[in-house]
């Protein structure tokens, strides 16, 4: 195997994955993060160096529809979008995966309107955890880059056959460069695979009607089947993650545990933001204080039996969410974590807090604040507040 | 449909409909709230209702009227509209006297 070290901005470093995986289609509308995604893949449409058709179209509405279409027919398809594109194509997101087509899009996480903002947090993506994507998220650019080679193979698994969305943060990793190791163009390809497209509409031998109504006689059980897809994308993540361990050295799984094993209090925290949490933590260990990170790598399908077995040790947590779920009992990761911990005995004492939105910085001394939260509670057995935000001016 | 009986694990993924001609099997006759009646005798085969009916509900036979599919007529009436105003072959009746 050759490595390639690079210097790369994870919109360069996405680009080039999407080059070497070379799809039949993309169709994509430009929004700013994301707009260097398919401005650098269309470079290499331009220059040959794919065999892409790359669909112009005039919204992301028409985008996601494009992609529909292209991937009943049989191709394999990816696009790429942030913020209010993502929101524009919310009816066919439903569309997507309701017709089971597996569908490779790089969210570029980008705060919603308004007031506009075109920086980081996961609004968008959050809104669209109910409709039936699996979601990754990535720390850096090498996560990006790592993330959608592997989305193409889980989301196109017999079992799975869901469109997937790998997620990165909007200008801290998609504008910024990091060293990261790119692929053997050759090594992707092998990884990935020929498509086996399924059910294909420009297979006239064997027609077949997609999109037909279904009523109070079938959609009931077309989601329901969706339910036992995510359950089963669950295995089909774990193993692509090994097999891409296997061949490239870097594992993946459901979340990252650091320092977590003998830790007493612990941060869990997505994308971006664990980078710098992992910097506070090795800070806090250093004056020996028993800390560690979980960070969840995989929202949907949510890993709620194996996350609550990781943290289930732990005397206290805080879940740090970069959305919010307005009028909720919290943020969508913090309600999901606490609900994943219901039922665990002795389970640990859990607060949620929300931060960074609109791109607003995390930096140490919040992290360092926040510890100061875990350990008082994990001392008293009590915490004060249930949700709270930080990075806000009070 | 058979199918309704199915479970969601049989069941074509997606709602797709992995075979041809399958709307053939499905029954939207009961949509209709009136269907059309045909009368033999003053009908003079000009077949203006089987080139307009939009269901392809009206089935010919030698190049004659025979019947209406009444599985897939949904009582429109353009059968009825079309029929030439001298011959007034077809009637539309209420739905309630065949229930």
């Amino acid at each position: 195997m050759s490595k390639k070290i690079v210097a790369m901005t994870g919109n360069h470093a996405v680009a080039n994955a999407m080059k070497q995986i070379n799809p039949d289609v993309c169709a994509a509308y430009p929004i700013t993060p994301s707009t260097e995604v398919m401005q650098v893949f269309a470079s290499f449409a331009a220059d040959g160096a794919v065999d892409t058709n790359l669909v112009t179209v005039e919204s992301e509405h028409s985008a996601m529809s494009a992609c529909i279409g292209a991937a009943a027919a049989g191709g394999r398809v990816m696009t790429a979008t942030s913020s209010a594109g993502l929101a524009l194509m919310w009816e066919m997101l439903y569309v997507a995966s309701g017709t089971r087509l597996p569908i490779v899009m790089q969210v570029v996480n980008r705060a919603l309107s308004a007031p506009i903002n075109i920086h980081c947090d996961h609004s968008d993506s959050m809104g669209a955890r109910d409709a039936s994507w699996i979601q990754l998220y990535a720390e850096n650019a090498q996560e990006a880059y790592d993330n959608i080679i592997q989305a193409v193979l889980i989301s196109e698994e017999m079992d799975v056959r869901l469109p997937i969305m790998t997620c990165m943060d909007g200008f801290i990793i998609s504008h910024s460069i990091e060293k990261m190791e790119l692929l053997d163009d050759n090594e992707v390809k092998a990884f990935i695979g020929d498509y086996k497209p399924h059910f294909p509409m420009l297979d006239v031998e064997n027609p077949v009607t997609y999109g037909p109504i279904a009523l109070q006689n079938f959609y009931i059980e077309m989601k329901r089947q969706q339910v036992d897809a995510m359950e089963s994308a669950k295995q089909v993540i774990l193993d692509v993650g090994k097999k891409f361990g296997d061949s490239f050295g870097r594992h993946y799984g459901f979340f990252e545990e650091y320092m977590l094993e003998d830790a007493e209090v612990a941060f869990v925290v997505m994308s971006s933001a664990a980078g710098t949490v992992k910097a506070v933590v090795n800070e806090l260990r250093e004056k020996g204080h028993k800390v560690g990170l979980l960070k969840p790598r995989m929202f949907r399908p949510f890993p709620a039996e194996e996350m609550a077995n990781a943290l289930k040790h732990l005397k206290a947590l805080v879940v740090m969410d970069r959305s919010d779920s307005f009028g909720s009992a919290g943020g969508p990761l913090f309600t999901e974590v606490r609900s994943a911990l219901y039922g665990v005995e002795n389970a640990p004492l859990a607060f949620g807090k929300v931060f960074g939105l609109g791109g607003r910085d995390l930096e140490v001394h919040h992290v360092e604040e926040l510890f100061k939260e875990l350990d008082k509670a994990s001392k008293t057995g009590t915490i004060d507040k249930v949700t709270d935000y930080i990075t806000v001016r009070v | 449909m058979s199918d309704e009986s199915k479970s969601y694990k049989v069941l074509p993924i997606g709602g797709l409909i992995p075979k041809a001609g399958s709307s053939h099997d499905y029954n939207t006759g009961t949509w209709r709230s009136s269907r059309p009646v045909h009368n033999k005798d003053n009908c003079i085969n000009c077949l203006f209702c089987w080139i307009y009916c939009p269901d392809s509900s009206v089935i010919v036979e030698d190049e004659k009227f025979s019947h209406f599919d009444y599985d897939h007529c949904k009582g429109c009436g353009i059968c009825q509209f079309e029929c030439p105003t001298k011959v007034k072959a077809i009637t539309m009746e209420s739905e309630d006297k065949y229930r």
